[in-house]
């Protein structure tokens, strides 16, 4: 009787464990296992600064996929985006990548178009617009005060 | 100068090799300052050997058939279940002093959202595995260490050997598996009980956003952090196993060995969890 209670602790020992293991894994990590089979297309960017792997895509400030591979194709970023199967995207869909606050992570933002045909699984989405270069605008701004205000001396 | 040595060189009976060197070199302080370290170094190293045949041979009685199964469940009882109160308060502290310490700080450049990941990764990444090692080490290593360390000196175990089996199979192998069973399921305890400490600090007394607070953590705890957790705390249960059981096995007579024994036991695995986590934090 003594022998079989300890028994008892052990298994409850052990599937709390387990369990504590499937909350951290599940809720707590971002899971890549359910999403298994998803709707993927591809877009072209002239620039994804700061884009990753796993970044956000957005409908609507909805999330609705992740970024799920980046490489270079042409001197250009392919990036593959992961979508929701429920998800259709029109053909005239403007992918933008986007900040999350003035100095928070990028993300994808999804602007739906009004085309009838929509993008097939492994398709292309043709309208893209590059991430916004913060550095480039603040040094254009400073040196476009530079050239505007003439040293006082002259 | 001499006399200094030569005291040293008593300490040491047990070391023949140093007796026949001092024999052969009646030299100076100087051979005499170079013989008594060369036979530090050949004991120390000879000790380091003794511990990894242990650890080999141990590893050996976990894979070969006969094993103890009911040894393993009492241990993993013992070190898993008895454990849990302490490493369910030790994670609730720890994760509310997270958020406490973390949250002024991350309020000053305007990102208290990034509480929840801040707390979940430092702690499925780092402390949960290390925390929730030197708890057991503490609660659960010393203990073995001392019933092992007794069991030697009443010369139980010389008694099993004579019975013609083998202790190593019913005293370390049960524990070792034990351990590496144990101790990532108790690190997961710490990090989920961990992470709801600070939920309740940051979301029910700073009042941040409860959305906010276990949002953000998906979007920067991945499946990776969380198997990573789990490969460090295996290994720290396979060296708690191993400093204990080797410390208890190899203590010296009398109840002051087995103190001393049990000391030793909980400093070093201590301080081998924390070189290790380093070792394996920068490998993986």
């Amino acid at each position: 009787m003594k022998n079989q209670r300890f028994e008892f602790f052990v298994g409850l020992f052990m599937a709390l464990g387990i369990l504590c293991l499937a909350f951290l894994s599940i809720r707590i990590a971002r899971n890549e296992l359910f999403a298994a089979n998803g709707y993927e297309v591809e877009a072209v960017f002239t620039n994804c600064n700061g884009l990753r792997n796993g970044s956000a895509i957005m409908i609507a400030g909805v999330e609705i996929g992740r970024v799920k591979e980046i490489t270079l194709q042409d001197y250009e970023a392919r990036v593959i985006l992961k979508l929701q199967p429920d998800v259709a995207l029109q053909k005239d869909a403007i992918a933008s990548i986007r900040t999350k606050g003035l100095i928070g992570e990028k993300y994808i933002e999804i602007t739906p178009g009004a085309a009838d045909q929509i993008i097939p699984h492994g398709g292309t989405l043709h309208g893209t617009e590059p991430a916004m270069d913060l550095e480039g605008l603040i040094s254009k701004f400073v040196q476009g005060n530079l050239s505007t205000n003439p040293a006082p001396n002259k | 100068m001499k006399p200094r040595f030569h005291v040293a060189f008593s300490a040491e009976p047990s070391s023949p090799a140093s007796k026949a060197c001092r024999q052969r070199l009646q030299g100076g302080a100087m051979t005499e300052a170079l013989v008594h370290w060369g036979a530090r170094v050949v004991e120390k190293l000879a000790r380091l050997g003794k511990c990894t045949l242990f650890f080999v041979e141990s590893i050996g009685c976990c894979l070969s058939p006969p094993l103890k199964w009911d040894r393993v469940l009492k241990q993993i009882w013992f070190i898993g279940w008895k454990s849990l109160p302490v490493i369910c308060l030790t994670g609730a502290f720890t994760g509310m002093v997270l958020a406490l310490q973390g949250h002024p700080t991350l309020r000053r450049v305007g990102s208290e959202a990034f509480l929840g990941p801040l707390v979940a990764l430092s702690l499925i990444r780092e402390l949960g595995p290390v925390l929730a090692a030197l708890m057991v080490t503490g609660r659960a290593g010393s203990s073995i260490t001392a019933q092992i360390g007794i069991m030697r000196i009443n010369d139980q175990i010389d008694a099993i050997e004579l019975m013609g089996l083998n202790p190593m199979r019913y005293l370390v192998a049960p524990n070792l598996i034990a351990f590496v069973v144990a101790m990532p399921l108790l690190s997961a305890v710490f990090d989920v009980i961990a992470i709801f400490g600070g939920y309740l600090l940051g979301v029910r007394v700073l009042g941040l956003n409860a959305g906010a607070y276990f949002g953000e953590m998906n979007n920067y705890v991945v499946v990776h952090d969380i198997l990573n957790g789990i490969y460090k705390s295996m290994c720290f249960g396979a060296l708690i196993a191993w400093v204990c059981c080797y410390k208890g096995f190899n203590s010296r007579f009398g109840a002051e060995g087995v103190s001393v024994a049990t000391t030793q036991a909980v400093v070093n695995a201590s301080v081998l969890i924390l070189v290790w986590d380093y070792l394996l934090t920068s490998l993986i």
